[in-house]
């Protein structure tokens, strides 16, 4: 049977570990709005093509409201407790939206983020510095993606250095649902919630450089401001949103340089192409996750086919990011492509909001890697790294180097 | 080259200032994107170029 008349389960699972399951190719070519059944046995079309992607991640007339009747669920549990109280507090589209995102937009701009380098790389050199000391082989998630992304968001929120701990756990307990007991998770969510009200409450009596305070400072609803939950849940999303993708990114990237050494020997000659390989990396990464899930309240036309109202599509950035008609040698790591208008980052007015904090934490970390350990490879063979599923996005269970 | 930016489609993620920080900045309000040059001179222009093509909301406009 084809590609083109069976039910596809979904996500499709890949053989090598940085490679992209066979199946993208085949649909991208002959079945662009293919049907699928999510791992909750719900149906779904999942979109391939980039222009395809790029349109319905910009039309607004695919929403996010997957928690309506007929949307279909992702996974049998409900996947993502943490996900459905948020967009209650946080308006996730029109006005509203537009508004939140403007007022906590107003941290992430370039320039802010230019400003945090030298901040970054000081945490990139002391985790390094431990990785060292701990001495190789070592695993570079563990030492280096995992903690870099959690340190940054705390001195983003103003969160003194001895909490970070604590952060990295509540972190780790609100995605991993299921490593950890309903219990376990529905405590650490407490605790975190507790913390970031004592947290706001010490930044209105005595305001920091930090967003919260930025926040604060614009008043409450009244004012143009926010509300104080949305602040808190603001703080706590941007934990969950900006710490798991940016960590296994971290770990994908310098597996991808590293799985061919001359991508290595070429950075290190070269330290420019820093930039564009990151953007490449992001592009080419075929393992990353489930793509953006969108619910249609009303019909619509997309790839030449008409779906009816009441469709959830599944738009895979990772297979549009491949699309031969969009890019020149798609398959291929060209580490000074440019320009590389890819989608790892979502487009339109959810695309995300943290891309230019996690482009500067992925091209510091690069920078910092290639200056300490220009000798760094992977430790074992490129196929016995192991993928693992996030909730939010995938990665590798470890990335074992040494140097 | 001409330059013009759309306010409304901007979603302040600041992609163009990471690659042309010359010609593009945002405000410091809410990060919408700020044309500090519409009309660059020809060393921005290959980044101009990129920029405008990996704007997340399709809100830079380049004529030649
Ligand atoms: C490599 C790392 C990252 C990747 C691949 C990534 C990917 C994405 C994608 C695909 C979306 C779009 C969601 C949608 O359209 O429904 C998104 C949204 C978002 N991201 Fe990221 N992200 C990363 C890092 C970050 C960081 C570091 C932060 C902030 C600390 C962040 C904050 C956000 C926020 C707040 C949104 C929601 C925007 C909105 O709804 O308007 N992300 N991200
Ligand atoms: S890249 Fe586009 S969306 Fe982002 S700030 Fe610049 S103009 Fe706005």
């Amino acid at each position: 049977m084809s590609v083109n008349e069976q039910v596809l389960s979904y996500p499709i699972p890949a053989e090598a570990p940085l490679e992209p399951p066979a199946e993208w190719a085949e649909l991208r070519g002959g079945c662009p709005v293919a049907h699928v059944k999510l791992p909750s046995g719900d149906a779904a079309r999942l979109i391939t093509r980039y222009e395809d992607v790029k349109q319905v991640l910009a039309d607004p007339r695919f929403t996010r409201q997957l928690t309506a009747p007929d949307a279909a669920r992702l996974s049998a549990d409900g996947g993502g407790v943490f996900n459905s109280d948020v967009a209650q507090i946080i308006p996730d589209s029109g006005d509203g939206h537009l508004h939140w995102r403007r007022l906590v937009g107003k941290w992430f701009t370039a320039k802010r983020m230019a400003a945090m380098r030298p901040r970054m790389a000081e945490i990139a050199d002391s985790l390094i510095d431990d990785l060292v000391e701990r001495g190789a082989p070592g695993d570079l998630r563990a030492g280096l993606g995992f903690p870099l992304p959690v340190y940054v968001i705390c001195d983003m929120l103003g969160v003194p250095a001895e909490d970070r701990e604590r952060f990295s756990y509540w972190s780790d307990t609100l995605l991993n649902l299921t490593r950890y007991g309903k219990e376990e998770i529905e405590a650490a969510q407490a605790e975190f919630f507790q913390y970031m009200s004592d947290l706001i409450a010490a930044k209105r009596a005595e305001p920091g450089d930090d967003l919260l305070s930025e926040l604060l400072a614009a008043g409450g609803p009244d004012e143009g401001g926010l509300e104080d939950l949305q602040i808190i849940v603001t703080g706590m999303a941007l934990l969950v949103a900006g710490h798991e993708t940016t960590a296994n990114m971290i770990g994908k990237m310098v597996s991808m340089l590293l799985a061919d050494r001359a991508r290595w020997e070429a950075l290190l000659a070269d330290p420019s192409l820093v930039r564009t390989a990151v953007e490449e990396t992001l592009r080419l990464d075929a393992n990353s996750g489930f793509g953006l899930p969108r619910y249609l309240p009303v019909e619509a036309e997309i790839g030449g086919e008409t779906l009816p109202k009441g469709t959830t599509v599944i738009c895979s950035m990772a297979a549009a990011n491949r699309d031969e008609s969009a890019f020149e040698d798609a398959a291929s790591m060209d580490l000074t492509r440019s320009p590389n208008p890819h989608l790892a980052f979502g487009a339109g007015a959810h695309s995300c909001l943290g891309q230019s904090l996690a482009r500067t934490e992925l091209q510091v970390v690069l920078e910092v890697l290639l200056r300490r350990l220009p000798t760094l490879e992977l430790a074992v063979p490129v196929a016995e790294l192991e993928r693992v599923e996030g909730l939010a996005v995938g990665g590798l269970r470890t990335v074992p180097v040494r140097w | 080259m001409k330059i013009t930016v759309d306010e409304d489609k901007c979603c302040g993620a600041g992609s163009c200032v990471l690659i042309a920080p010359e010609v593009f900045d945002q405000r410091e309000d809410d990060g919408i994107v700020i044309l500090l040059d519409a009309e660059p001179g020809a060393g921005q222009h290959a980044a101009v170029r990129e920029a405008a093509a990996v704007c997340p909301g399709a809100a830079i406009e380049v004529s030649e």
